[in-house]
Formats: structure tokens, C-alpha cells, sequence
């Protein structure tokens, strides 16, 4: 069943007693978290800091969607109202989603999955958390001193010549925070390459592996132009050297072509690390080996590559020539298919299963769901005259939300409650767990799917007041919101009871394949106490066999 | 308008088709949430962990079922595309002979005028079975003309000028939005479109204050501005003349060829070194900053309206 040689089943303690000495109590103190270049001390310091972003982008959110209850502009002013939407796009977007799976669950499974101590450069890995918290302090100034009200697109010539907002250090913000992203792609690159335990070939990788190899790289070739496209802004906002505004003699449209050319690969960075933790959960509680696994790590590959050649799907209004249009639209078309395979390969892959509903599960069947429904509704975006009547409304305001909430943070709650006993060596409560999965997915679709409704109504986003005749599927989207807030307000409650009182996991709760959890839970500080050895495909599991385990213990 | 609805009114020549796509691509949802759902939670009970079933060789791979639904969205895809391209080709360009209404947008009102001289704020009115088009500028940030019940939306974007067209099919009021974030007062600059009886519509522009058309009016800019004084024939300063020259191809001193199009003329006003006409030099001084959008809007009218008239020699 392993692919691992024994030899290190042997020192692994029995489960129901923790590792003694981990990397989590072997040092003590401040100090040895902030100088740490352990890869899996870096991970928490990561969660902690989304936790905290996550909190800022929620907050704004729900005074949003409180507002959004009346028709009239009652709670807040009309100028409050715009930067509480750019907060919790900007937060939600460059200071949760972009990071969340890949520094967290990435910088703590990655090297484990691949069977070595660190990542390549474990200093630089410190470093990119260092310019992600220098980051956030800037956004965070720039919301201290009175926010920004650009929206998170920082559209031109609003963001450079009108808004009279904190737009540079936001700006600037982000555009640290790029490095961040740019250094960890970099980092997981090389260590994917030049890491692998012996035996571990490209085709014996976890798909999860191949699913953040493919964010990287957009991670390291998009970003730069993000940076590029920022500074461009604040060289004209600060300068007033005339590059997108037409008064000072530039494109706006230019404006838009950079940004998105960044910002839809970005909707991939934040979707493929999600796809990848899928494949981790359906294949473990299936107990079955992943359908077409070439398949699904090509797909991702293919994602990555045709993400690149779709920004103008955007900009089918923006006054873009029809006939380009036209080429952005059916590549929209073909960038849907690779995400077709992978959904049907999951769904294939519960086929002959032996399927066991604990908490990831729930996540990764939620995810499958929402993502088919967000994906789905891309097309309607794709599809020109469809998108002419529907963007910027409420329907694209439900499509990304589908995509982003019910895909990628699905996906990262799944993976959370999945490796929480490797990161902590102890297991959540599994009915709580359960739960939160429930709520948090009912909650969703409440908030979200009104909003599909509201946006074919021709209800525009980023509207502070709105006609009353809107207001019914406002009401039921902010009930959903509520409901929402309950299914995330959960999972951190009773993890942080878990820390105390947490039933101890064991290596491997899951009885799970991948090589982290052939190791200790928590692991100790270079993760293996001897370098394994691979000699077979990933996802060794055997529903046969299970069934027989059940049997046995009945 | 103010009443509650689970779909918008269709009111016009489009909105007919493009609601007939949208249905189209919900059958398609439908179709594919049925093909991924059903086996989803089919499969989760039947192979529930210690249900009775047969398991034995799972099978991890069929490269003819992989194909197969690779080739099959795409292809069902690109028929969506062509659909959705063939009704984008339709609604993106205006018919010839549409009834002319100019456009400026700003922070946070739409004016507009009509051809005849009428102007109005935030409310458009139109005829019924007329095609409208609607050519537009921004004073200031870029905006968008949204009006739901005719499916039309355009950004509207500062330095160039965007056109939108409808051709309304019922008689009634509708909403007309703001769609591109335009900052503080984004969600009031909001309006009403109101489609009217044609009778009606023409009593309707020659009642109020009316106004001169907008021919006459740039006709008016055209001297005051003092562009005359150098494009009328008899001036003594080297102009091209303007007579005839709308829609025509202008050799270019770069060497290359243009249509003088309304882009062309606004262009040509504000920014004069950009496109020097062959044969002629660089001496007409910028009106940037002396002339508003709407002002411009009235010029290039004019201009149109001569564009007929035989041209001099140049």
C-alpha cells in the first residue's frame, strides 16, 4: 500500500501519543518564529496573517451587504460605500486569495509531498513573508488614512487624475505584495524541480504538486507585469506624465489591456492551487486512485498556458475593436475545457469508490458543485452579446464569487481541515466540522445565487443605492451573508480549541498516500527522519481493501 | 418600471435575441450541472463506504472517455461562440439611417441632444420602431450606457468617441444606469429612457425649449471658434478646406491614409500635430481646454452635414 519503505514507519511513534520533539515545540519564543526558515513555521506565520486579511476583507463585506438591505444609501455615505467595495476587493483579492493556498498549504505540503526538508531557498521563503506583511502594512496605512475608492481594478483615468483617495499607497501595496507572490513562485518552481525524493518522477507527483508548479509560473511571469502596470499608474498619478489619461495625451483602454492581462491569469492563480487540493481529498476519501491522472495534470498545465491568452474577455464594451472581441471570445471558449476535464475526472473518480463523508469531503463536493455552476456561468461571459447585456453587473458579481468563495475557498477550508492534524498532530471536531461544511455551503449559495437573477435584472455593481424593485433579491442576498459569516466564524473557534483539546491524529488519521503523511504529525524540523524513497504512481489506494478494513472491525 | 420582476422587459430589436442566446446557454447549464451531478451523487451512494457493491478493477483511465468529453464541451462551446459572435456582430454596429442622438457623459449626469436641437439630462426619449444611435464622449472618467431593457451597454470613454444603437420595440420607461464605476456618485447617475409613440415624439421635440438643431449650432461654433477664418476658401492662411470632407479618405503628410471620421475631426481639433493632412503644415493651435465635448460634438455635425458638397480643389 505505501510507496514508502518501511524504515521510517518504524521511528514513526504509534498514533495516540504526539512526536515528541517537532517543528513546532522544538524552539520557543518570538524570536523562533520570526528569524524561522522552516518552511512549515512559515506556513502558519502565512495563516495567521490571511486569518487577520480575511477578517478586514469579511468586515467590509458584511457592512456592504448591511447597506445593500435598503434601497437608499442609509448606513454609510456614497464615498464610504466605494472604498468599503475597494477594500474587500483589494484585501480579498491580492491579500487573501492570491496567497492563501499556495503559502499556506503550499509552503507547508509542498516539500513534504516531494519527500524533502525545505523548499530551495528557505531564506528567500522567509523574505517573500517579510514583503507580504510589508504589503499589508501599506494597504493597511492606506485604509488608516482614509481608505481608497477606486474599486480593486484601479481603472484609469478615475485611479490617476480623479479619485481623491490613498490610491498610490495601495497601490504600492499590492505592489510589494507582487514580490512576495514572485519569490514564492520562483521558490516552489526550483524546489519541484530539484527536490524530488528519489523515485519521484513528473508522473508520480500528487496532482496538488502540479497544480501549484502551474500557479507558479503564472505566478512568476504575470505578476512582473502587474508591478509594471501599478507603477505606470502612480508615475502618472504622482507625476502627472501622461500615459493612460487622454487629457495628459495616453490610452485609458492601454490601462485596461495591462491590468487584465495580469489579472485574468491572477483568477487562475487563485483557481488552480483549489483544483489541486480536489484531487488530494477525492482521491483519499474515495479511496481510489485518481481518474486520468495524466489528464488532470495536463489540464492544469493547459490552464495555465490558455489563462494568458483571454484578458480581452473583460473589455468586450470597453470600446475594443469587435473582431477582437471575437478572438478573446472563443479563446474564452477553449480555456473552459481543461477545467471540463478535471471536474469530470473527479466525478469519474468516485466511480467504484469506497466514499467516506468527513469534513474535506463535504468541502471538495461543495467545491465541485459551485465550481461547475461559476465555471458554467463564464461561458454565459464568454458568449459576446450575452456578456454585452450582463457585465458589470450583479450576474459577474455572482460568476466570480462562484468561482472564488465556492471554488477556491472551499477548496482551501477542505484542504485546511484535511492537513490540520499533519500541521498540528491533533483532529478537529468531526460533527462541528461537518457542520460549518453544511452551513458554509448553503450560506453561500443563498448570498450568491440571487445575485445571478438581480444581474440579468440589469442591477449594476458598485451601487451604493439602487431601485427598490431590486430590493427582495438584496434582502435574501444579505440573509445568505449572514449565514455565510456562521460557516467561516466556526472552523476558527473550534480549531483553536482543537490546539488543546483536539483528539491526538497520529501520522496518517486519514490513512492517506502522500509522503507528508508518512511522517510524523507534526512532522519534525526537516520533515523525514530519512529521505523516502518512491517507487510507484501517487494515490496507491485500494477501495477493495477498505472495504474489507470495515469489515474486519465490525 | 419600478415593479418587481424575475426577468426584464424586452424592449427592443435585440433584447429578443439576446435573451434567445441566454436561454440557449441556461439549457446548456442545465444540460451539464445534469451530466456532472447526477453520476456525483449517484456515485456517492452507491460506493458509500460498506455498501454491498461490486468494486473490483477500478478503472484509472480511458483515454476514448477523455477525449470524448475534451471534444465535446469544446465543440458544443464554439457553436455557443459563433451564436453569441453572430448576435455581438449585430448589436456592435449601427444600421445606416439610425436617428441621431449625441452623448456626453461626467461626473455624474448624461446630457444629451438630439439632432434637431432638443437637450435633456439623465432622460433620454425616443421613438418606437426607429433605430437610434447614440454617438458618445466623456468630459471626464470612462462611464458606460446601460439600459437593461434594450440589452445595450457601451463604456463610454474619455478621448474617443463609442457608439451604441437600439431599435425600441415597446412603448413604456426604463431604466438607464451608469455600469463602469465612475467614483462618489456612480449609483446616481442613473436615468430614464422613454420610449414613445412617433407622433408623440415629434410634438415632444418641438414643444419646451427646443433649442437649434445641432447643425446649426456647430455651424454657429464654426465661425465663433474662429475655425472659418482659416478652412473657408477664401482665407489667405494655407487650410485644408472642409467642404466634402467627411467620410472621405485624407492622405496623411506620414504617408498614410485615414478616414475623416468623427474620431478624426475631434482628434484634429484637439490634438492638430497628430494627423497633419498631406500638403499642408503644422500651424492650427490646439482648442483643447476651449472647447467642451458637447461643443465638438456640434462642430463634427456640421462638418458632417457639408460632407455632401462637392470638394474644391485642395
Amino acid at each position: 500500500m505505501s510507496t514508502l519503505q518501511t524504515a521510517t514507519a518504524a521511528i514513526v511513534r504509534t498514533s495516540g501519543e504526539m512526536a515528541p520533539v517537532n517543528y513546532l515545540n522544538r524552539e520557543h519564543g518570538v524570536r523562533s518564529w520570526l528569524l524561522t526558515t522552516d518552511h512549515k513555521r512559515i506556513g502558519l506565520l502565512y495563516l495567521w496573517t490571511l486569518v487577520f486579511t480575511f477578517a478586514i476583507g469579511s468586515v467590509a463585506a458584511a457592512l456592504m451587504r448591511l447597506e445593500l438591505l435598503t434601497p437608499q444609501g442609509d448606513l454609510v455615505t456614497s464615498e464610504t460605500y466605494n472604498k468599503l467595495f475597494t477594500i474587500h476587493g483589494t484585501i480579498m483579492v491580492w491579500f487573501f486569495l492570491i496567497p492563501s493556498i499556495p503559502t499556506v498549504l503550499g509552503n507547508f505540503v509542498l516539500p513534504m509531498m516531494l519527500g524533502a526538508r525545505d523548499v530551495a531557498f528557505p531564506k528567500l521563503n522567509l523574505l517573500s513573508w517579510y514583503l507580504f506583511i510589508g504589503g499589508c502594512a501599506l494597504a493597511l496605512w492606506s485604509l488608516i488614512h482614509g481608505g481608497v475608492d477606486t474599486g480593486w481594478t484601479f481603472y484609469t483615468p478615475y485611479s490617476t487624475t480623479y479619485a481623491n483617495s490613498h490610491v498610490i499607497s495601495m497601490a504600492a501595496g499590492v505592489f510589494v505584495a507582487g514580490f512576495s507572490s514572485i519569490l514564492t513562485g520562483l521558490n516552489f518552481i526550483v524546489t519541484t524541480h530539484r527536490m524530488r525524493a528519489p523515485g519521484l518522477t513528473w508522473f508520480r507527483l500528487p496532482l496538488f504538486v502540479w497544480s501549484l508548479y502551474a500557479t507558479s509560473l503564472i505566478l512568476v511571469l504575470a505578476t512582473p507585469v502587474l508591478a509594471i502596470t501599478l507603477a505606470l499608474m502612480s508615475v502618472e498619478r504622482f507625476w502627472g506624465v501622461g500615459i493612460f489619461d487622454p487629457k495628459l495625451g495616453g490610452d485609458p483602454i492601454l490601462f485596461q489591456h495591462l491590468f487584465w492581462f495580469y489579472s485574468h491569469p491572477a483568477v487562475y492563480i487563485m483557481i488552480l492551487p483549489g483544483m489541486g487540493v480536489i484531487s488530494e481529498l477525492v482521491t483519499c476519501f474515495s479511496r481510489k486512485r485518481i481518474f486520468g491522472y495524466a489528464w488532470v495534470a495536463c489540464a492544469s498545465m493547459a490552464i495555465a498556458i490558455l489563462g494568458f491568452l483571454v484578458w480581452g474577455h473583460h473589455m468586450f464594451v470597453s470600446s475594443q475593436s469587435i473582431y477582437a472581441g471575437m478572438v478573446f471570445s472563443i479563446l474564452s471558449f477553449i480555456v473552459a475545457v481543461p477545467s471540463g476535464v478535471k471536474v469530470f475526472n473527479w466525478t469519474a473518480t468516485l466511480y467504484k469508490g469506497s466514499i467516506t463523508f468527513q469534513t474535506p469531503m463535504l468541502y471538495a463536493l461543495g467545491f465541485i458543485g459551485l465550481f461547475t455552476i461559476g465555471g458554467l456561468t463564464g461561458l454565459f461571459l464568454a458568449a459576446l452579446a450575452v456578456d454585452v447585456h450582463v457585465t458589470d453587473t450583479y450576474f459577474i458579481v455572482a460568476h466570480f464569487h462562484y468561482i472564488m468563495v465556492g471554488g477556491m475557498v472551499m477548496a482551501f477550508m477542505g484542504g485546511l481541515h484535511y492537513w490540520w492534524p499533519k500541521i498540528t498532530g491533533r483532529l478537529y471536531p468531526e460533527f462541528l466540522g461537518k457542520l460549518a461544511a453544511i452551513i458554509t455551503f448553503i450560506g453561500f449559495n443563498l448570498t450568491f445565487f440571487p445575485q445571478f437573477i438581480l444581474g440579468y435584472l440589469g442591477m449594476p455593481r458598485r451601487y451604493h443605492a439602487y431601485p427598490p424593485e431590486f430590493q427582495v433579491f438584496h434582502v435574501l442576498s444579505t440573509a445568505g451573508a449572514s449565514i455565510l459569516g456562521v460557516g467561516y466564524a466556526m472552523p476558527l473557534f473550534y480549531f483553536l480549541w482543537s490546539l488543546k483539546r483536539g483528539r491526538i491524529a497520529g501520522p496518517n488519521p486519514w490513512r492517506a498516500t502522500g509522503l507528508e503523511w508518512q511522517t510524523e504529525s507534526p512532522p519534525p524540523k526537516h520533515n523525514f527522519r530519512q529521505t523516502p524513497i518512491v517507487t510507484g504512481p501517487p494515490y496507491q489506494y485500494s477501495p477493495e481493501e477498505d472495504e474489507a478494513l470495515e469489515v474486519a472491525a465490525v | 418600471m419600478d415593479k418587481f420582476h424575475l426577468f426584464p422587459p424586452e424592449a427592443s430589436s435585440s433584447a429578443h435575441q439576446i435573451d434567445w442566446l441566454y436561454f440557449g446557454l441556461t439549457a446548456m447549464l442545465v444540460f451539464f450541472c445534469f451530466v456532472v451531478f447526477v453520476p456525483v451523487i449517484f456515485f456517492c451512494i452507491r460506493y458509500r463506504r460498506g455498501a454491498k457493491v461490486n468494486r473490483a478493477n477500478p478503472p484509472e483511465g480511458n483515454n476514448l472517455l477523455e477525449s470524448g468529453w475534451t471534444l465535446f464541451p469544446l465543440l458544443v462551446g464554439l457553436g455557443f461562440f459563433i451564436w453569441g459572435a453572430a448576435v455581438y456582430y449585430h448589436i456592435e454596429r449601427p444600421p445606416k439611417d439610425a436617428l441621431q442622438v449625441q452623448v456626453v457623459a461626467k461626473q455624474w449626469m448624461w446630457k444629451l441632444q438630439h439632432a434637431e436641437g432638443k437637450k435633456e439630462i439623465d432622460e433620454l426619449h425616443v421613438p418606437l420602431g426607429r433605430d437610434v444611435e447614440l454617438t458618445m464622449a466623456s468630459q471626464d472618467v470612462i462611464h458606460s450606457f446601460f439600459i437593461p431593457a434594450f440589452r445595450v451597454k457601451q463604456d463610454v470613454v474619455p478621448g474617443k468617441y463609442t457608439t451604441e444603437w437600439f431599435h425600441p420595440t415597446k412603448l413604456g420607461e426604463y431604466h438607464l444606469f451608469c455600469a463602469e464605476y465612475c467614483g462618489t456618485n456612480h449609483s446616481k447617475m442613473i436615468g430614464r429612457v422613454v420610449v414613445m409613440r412617433p407622433a408623440d415624439y415629434e410634438r415632444w421635440l418641438t414643444t419646451g425649449e427646443t433649442g437649434k438643431s445641432i447643425v446649426f449650432e456647430g455651424r454657429r461654433l464654426f465661425r465663433e471658434k474662429g475655425c472659418s477664418g482659416c478652412h473657408v476658401g477664401s482665407s489667405v492662411i494655407h487650410a485644408p478646406p472642409l467642404e466634402g470632407l467627411y467620410g472621405k479618405q485624407v492622405p496623411l503628410a506620414s504617408g498614410e491614409i485615414v478616414t475623416a471620421d468623427d474620431q478624426y475631426i475631434r482628434d484634429s481639433i484637439l490634438l492638430p500635430g497628430k494627423q497633419i493632412s498631406a500638403g499642408y503644415d503644422n500651424l492650427m493651435p490646439s482648442f483643447s481646454g476651449h472647447i467642451s465635448e458637447g461643443e465638438i460634438m456640434q462642430i463634427v455635425a456640421y462638418l458632417k452635414a457639408i460632407g455632401n458638397q462637392p470638394q474644391e480643389d485642395r
